[in-house]
């Protein structure tokens, strides 16, 4: 409402707006909007668009006609003989393991980035601590994937190169191959993210933390707040609209996730995720149907977060 | 007056040593050495002969008497300086520079006086295209225009967002929104259509466009997210000193956008540099990437730990010089500086 006020102060041209975003709009249409319209026309035919999905059905087979893409992007993973077999193959299929992703990774690295963030703030070596924190995201993931399959390495021989089967067997346990054992693998793959994002976490909500002023912090120490006290009454309430924003970023990051799975498994020993499922389908077995009805179903998992962020979006532009 | 005279002692020891904060330290401490045990098994990795890598564990580097025969100082009674000096080498950071793949080593081919196939023994050998020491001038001429392009387009139209009234604007942000999040793969196929059909794939250009393209929705949401958070105070009261918005974006806006330009142009080109995906689509083996080439030499050498390590490290050089110095952009309190000001 306050913002109305302030456009009609300024005088301004109806076209003004649409010069500031014009670059902007013609980019996203022609390399982003358009091929998501071409990509969900995919997802309805069969492997190379040519014909519709429907024609891909064979006797005898269930078939959900047009949608005939989506039923095998869903029910493919699963193993249907019995509802045991149905759950246990849920939890290595990639959406059981997005699932998996999605508590562990965004929970640690929301988490550790906030504790972090509020403790280097109380060091001398601030700089420096944040900045060994915030490395690996420096680091690609590919370079990641190198580092990381260096410390799972898992040595055939009675030598182990890798440090965590040295420690493990230092402890007199027998070594493991962390990346192809069920389900301890797809934890494995989750460290590795959680390695690489919390650094970003901790920087955006550090500089929120920062932004709360000197002032408010001196003032409830004088009048005998404890440091937990100032984190958790003071801090976090004022920086928690950071923290939705972090916390939303982070779900969608995880959605997304692509390159870690890819690197260091390939997506195999069930580690799949929605994301490298739709890379084999796309390009591995080149099957446009399959694969883009894959990526319309990630979508609309990530549907409910774009709504969560225009409502926010819309409640702070009201309260302006 | 009070206030100013009373925060400066007391900020000093709000960093003081207290019984809490040695607690606090210590965690800390062990907190970064297990953040950074990763990184030092790669960095001492890539220093270590090829014998020594596939035999013993890094950790024991400085344990210069265990290892096969051939790894050790032919004197036993050597000094401790003097067997060290032998359990490492340099060796693994030229072989992946040059793309040396023999079963020897680059400089000691060169040294032996039978030039390696393909190679010249010279400088020139550091353009070599299955090298990093290429890869590394191809990620450069990638990165920085992809990182450039975005943030310039982002700017104007956050602006538009932040401080315009247009029909539709919350339409399009909305739209925007959902953008930001869609997946790369989405839109791979279509858009490798469109570049062949404009003869670009395989070209720089190719992957500028999509890098500028795909980088839009986040630095538009993040730049309209910081901009939107400065006060309505500062628009008014240039507004009413007769300011139209060419100013007031470049002169205002702008320079107390700054620290969020700066950090967006950290993710932008951490993103870029680090991509993958996008590179082997619409770049390949013609113009090979950092990353190309590690995941090039995964696949094909299998554990080449010498030459990996080595290669990872150096496609990690860049990024973390340009985040340490792009920190100070981080400095607390710019913007509140601002404002009072």
């Amino acid at each position: 409402m306050a913002r109305a006020t302030t456009a009609s102060v300024m005088k301004q041209g109806k076209s003004v707006p649409w010069l500031y975003l014009l670059p902007a709009l013609i980019v996203m249409i022609i390399f982003i909007l358009y091929p998501m319209i071409n990509t969900i026309g995919l997802s309805f035919g069969n492997a190379d668009g040519t014909a519709s999905a429907a024609t891909t059905c064979r006797e005898g087979q269930p078939c959900w006609g047009v949608f005939e893409n989506y039923r095998y992007a869903l029910t493919n993973e699963l193993n249907t003989s019995s509802a045991k077999t149905v759950w246990d193959s849920f939890w290595i299929s990639s959406y059981g393991n997005m699932i998996k992703w999605l508590l562990v990774m965004v929970t640690f690295t929301v988490g550790f980035g906030l504790v972090f963030a509020v403790l280097v703030d109380r060091i001398k070596q601030e700089a420096l601590a944040k900045s060994i924190i915030f490395m690996p995201m420096a680091i690609s993931f590919v370079g990641a994937g190198v580092i990381w399959k260096f410390v799972y390495n898992y040595g055939t021989f009675q030598v182990q190169t890798g440090i965590l089967n040295a420690i493990f067997t230092g402890l007199g346990f027998e070594p493991v191959s962390w990346l192809s054992k069920m389900p301890v693998n797809t934890f494995m793959l989750i460290v590795v993210g959680i390695w690489m994002w919390t650094g970003f976490c901790m920087t955006l909500l550090s500089s929120a933390i920062k932004s709360i002023p000197e002032e408010i912090i001196e003032a409830s120490k004088i009048d005998g707040a404890t440091n937990f006290e100032i984190f958790s009454k003071i801090q976090v309430p004022i920086i928690a609209p950071t923290i939705v924003v972090v916390i939303t970023t982070m779900v969608i990051n995880v959605l997304k996730l692509f390159d870690i799975v890819y690197v260091m498994t390939g997506g195999n020993f069930g580690t799949n995720v929605i994301a490298t499922r739709m890379y084999t389908e796309m390009y591995t077995n080149a099957q446009y149907g399959r694969g883009t009805a894959i990526a319309v179903i990630l979508i609309l998992f990530i549907v409910p977060f774009i709504v969560m962020n225009i409502r926010r979006f819309t409640k702070q532009e009201s309260m302006r | 007056m009070t206030t100013a005279t009373m925060t400066k002692p007391l900020s000093k020891s709000r960093k003081n040593r207290t019984p809490s904060k040695v607690g606090t330290t210590i965690g800390i401490v062990i907190i970064l050495i297990i953040w950074l045990v990763p990184t030092i098994g790669l960095l001492v990795t890539s220093f270590r002969p090829v014998a020594l890598i596939n035999t013993t564990g890094w950790w024991t580097a400085l344990n210069v008497d265990n290892g096969p025969v051939s790894a050790l100082h032919p004197d036993p009674n050597a000094s401790f300086a003097e067997k060290l000096g032998t359990r490492f080498t340099i060796n693994n950071y030229v072989d992946a520079l040059t793309g040396y793949r023999g079963t020897s080593t680059y400089l000691d081919a060169c040294a032996s006086g039978t030039k390696p196939l393909g190679m010249n023994c010279n400088l020139s050998d550091l353009l070599n295209p299955r090298g990093m020491g290429r890869a590394f001038v191809n990620s450069i001429i990638v990165t920085v225009p992809s990182t450039i392009f975005p943030i310039i387009i982002a700017l104007f139209a956050a602006y538009a967002f932040s401080w315009m009234d247009f029909k539709g604007r919350y339409a399009i942000f909305a739209i925007l929104v959902g953008l930001q999040v869609v997946p790369i793969q989405m839109t791979l196929v279509p858009v490798l259509r469109m570049f062949a059909g404009m003869g670009i794939n395989g070209t720089f250009p190719a992957v500028w466009l999509f890098h500028t393209g795909f980088g839009l929705p986040y630095a538009i949401y993040m730049l309209r997210n910081s901009m939107s958070t400065l006060p309505k105070d500062l628009f008014e009261s240039a507004y009413l000193d007769g300011a139209n918005h060419w100013q007031v974006f470049t002169k205002i806006v702008l320079p107390l956008t700054m620290p969020a330009i700066a950090s967006l142009a950290i993710f932008q080109f951490l993103w870029v540099w680090n991509d993958l995906l996008v590179s082997l689509v619409f770049l390949g083996g013609s113009k090979p990437v950092m990353t190309y080439q590690i995941s090039n030499m995964v696949s094909s050498l299998g554990a080449g730990w010498h030459l990996l390590t080595a290669a990872a490290f150096l496609s990690m050089l860049l990024p973390m010089i340009v985040f340490f110095a792009l920190q100070k952009y981080f400095v607390r309190g710019m913007m509140a500086g601002a404002v009072k000001g």
